[in-house]
């Protein structure tokens, strides 16, 4: 046997090893969430002594509903969400066109402006931005934990390199047909960038159903608290809930995203990736 | 007749575009990091003695404050923790799941999850693991013969037990961006690598992770950022304690704004923060200018 040929087999060994170390720590890294799960469906006394077998139970999921408003804090999730991502779509179109197709004056200034809000996130500022939204009267409402949002240098930044890519030739064609500047812009610029509209969107939708210090911050009231915020103070050691009960309204707070995840696992990880160009 | 983008009008057009985004980035993170470092040079008002202009006597008793270093140590703990064993990891699953192998969607799937779940979710799952004796770790230990322990609540265990969490809600978060790159390199690497009869290992040392390393770079720089920005699960796990043990810069400057109700304290320790993310800013300026030569 030659040489190459020990050194060929050697990798084939190691690929198989390779195979199982893959799948050990994979098991190793879904185990929390499937004994979180397997918890949620158990009575308690089984999350302290597993036993595969104990009877299934939706009694903690009943019990987590009965003593926080888990689908009232989920409908407050949605509606920032909602509301948060077409404010952000407006508001990023408008600036990336105007980065993209206005070769406007400071506007090499302007855009380096836009690109600290990367480093600095609104909710490293939260002392002065809670003082500005008391004096903007918006405190302990969903379009106070929205606003510092709505205008992000992320999806600036996606957009920008989207419409920039956009072949010139097209404009000047819907300029002929008699387009305007907002005709341009929602019939040329906006449907080439879908792919890029997708991507931050579920990038942003992710985010902020998991965001919670600036929701913290700001809320105060069962009307206006995310998820996030919520199952903070459920699950706080003080309140002293049941382990499995905590299990079953983490399971409902992340469900609806999670759930979104598995179905369209590809479109995620692909807007994850999007995330890493900047 | 319209307007056409070269027109002179375009600035006026172009300003009026951003003007929405502008106003609330003004309002959001420019004014506040200046409003932040005015603030900064003030003392702490009540009722009886207005806050009045003191330069930088804050800054003296930062110094002085024993809790800002114990947070600043504990924050590059965390770092240190965190960042090198995730960032491994995370090459290491990018490169298990890059081939063709039983279950591959699965496996990514696993590995990713947890990047998906928010902090606070984990932290509430973790919470469990490690309360003492009855958790899901010291039952495991106690099979073995160990006694049982108070993780959270020993000073000496309580910021590894929130690194170990961390990783693994991050590891699978840096995967992809591994994965992405390694798709990008081209196939007749690994061919010429085995008919040169190279090792598995001197390939790796010697080829990818050489190519890698613009990737490796922005996530460093991501996980960083991240060990700064992250305090979630400080809610949820130990609210900065045992005294203080687990404690991070940004939680304490929300416990200084919104517990003790010191917002020229929290200013101040903020403007630490915005230092640290200014070098950090620099850094990755300066890095990706330079760009990284494939040997």
């Amino acid at each position: 046997m030659s040489q190459a040929e020990i050194k060929r087999r050697h990798w084939t060994f190691l690929e198989a090893l390779e195979t199982v170390a893959a799948w050990f720590v994979a098991i190793l890294w879904i185990a929390p969430l499937l004994y979180a799960f397997w918890a949620a469906f158990h009575a308690s006394e089984y999350a302290i002594h597993f036993e595969l077998f104990a009877p299934l139970t939706l009694e903690n999921f009943r019990e987590a509903l009965s003593q926080a408003p888990f689908l009232r804090y989920g409908f407050n999730t949605f509606v920032l969400v909602t509301m948060l991502l077409a404010s952000q779509l407006v508001i990023c179109t408008l600036a990336a066109y105007a980065f993209a197709r206005y070769n406007f004056a400071g506007s090499n200034i302007a855009f380096s402006l836009v690109l600290v809000q990367l480093m600095i996130a609104p909710e490293i500022l939260i002392v002065e931005n809670y003082s500005t939204l008391a004096k903007l009267n918006l405190i302990d409402t969903i379009t106070g934990i929205g606003l510092p949002y709505m205008a992000s240098a992320f999806g600036i930044f996606l957009l920008r390199q989207a419409f920039k890519s956009t072949p010139k030739e097209l404009e000047e064609a819907a300029r002929l047909e008699g387009c305007g500047m907002f005709g341009i812009l929602w019939r040329v610029y906006v449907p080439l960038a879908r792919p890029i509209y997708l991507a931050y969107g579920l990038v942003s939708i992710s985010h902020h159903w998991n965001n919670f210090l600036w929701p913290l911050v700001v809320t105060n009231s069962v009307e206006t608290r995310p998820l996030t915020v919520g199952l903070g103070i459920f699950g706080a050691p003080e309140s002293g809930v049941d382990w499995s009960i905590i299990s079953a309204a983490t399971l409902l707070s992340v469900a609806p995203l999670l759930i979104a995840f598995l179905l369209f696992q590809r479109q995620f990880i692909q807007s994850f990736m999007h995330s890493g160009i900047k | 007749m319209h307007q056409s983008p070269s027109n002179a009008m375009r600035h006026v057009y172009g300003w009026l575009l951003l003007t929405p985004a502008a106003i609330l980035l003004i309002a959001f993170t420019h004014f506040p990091t200046l409003a932040t470092i005015y603030e900064s040079s003030f003392s702490k008002g009540n009722l009886i003695r207005p806050s009045r202009f003191i330069g930088i006597t804050n800054y003296e008793s930062m110094l002085e404050d024993p809790i800002f270093w114990k947070v600043l140590i504990n924050n590059f703990w965390f770092a240190v923790g965190t960042i090198p064993a995730s960032v491994a990891l995370a090459i290491a699953m990018a490169l298990l799941v890059n081939r063709a192998l039983p279950g591959r969607p699965f496996l990514r799937l696993a590995y990713f999850t947890p990047t998906i779940l928010p902090m606070i979710a984990v932290a509430n799952i973790w919470l469990f693991f490690y309360s003492p004796d009855i958790g899901l770790i010291d039952q495991i230990l106690g099979w073995f013969g160990f006694p049982g322990h108070n993780w959270l609540g020993d000073p000496a265990t309580v910021l590894p037990a929130i690194i170990v969490m961390t990783i693994w809600k991050e590891a699978g978060f840096f995967m992809i961006f591994y994965l992405a790159a390694l798709q990008n390199l081209p196939p007749e690497l690994e061919e010429a690598a085995k008919l040169e009869g190279a090792s598995r290992w001197y390939y790796f040392r010697r080829v990818i992770f050489p190519l890698l390393m613009p990737t490796t770079l922005f996530v460093l720089i991501n996980a960083v950022l991240n060990s700064f920005k992250l305090v979630d699960h400080l809610f949820v796990l130990t609210k900065g304690g045992p005294n203080n043990a687990s404690n991070l810069l940004l939680y304490y400057i929300y416990e200084n704004a919104f517990s003790y109700f010191d917002t020229n304290y929290a200013a101040t320790l903020t403007v630490v923060l915005l230092a640290i993310l200014a070098v950090v800013a620099l850094a990755q300026f300066f890095l990706f200018d330079r760009r990284i030569h494939y040997r």
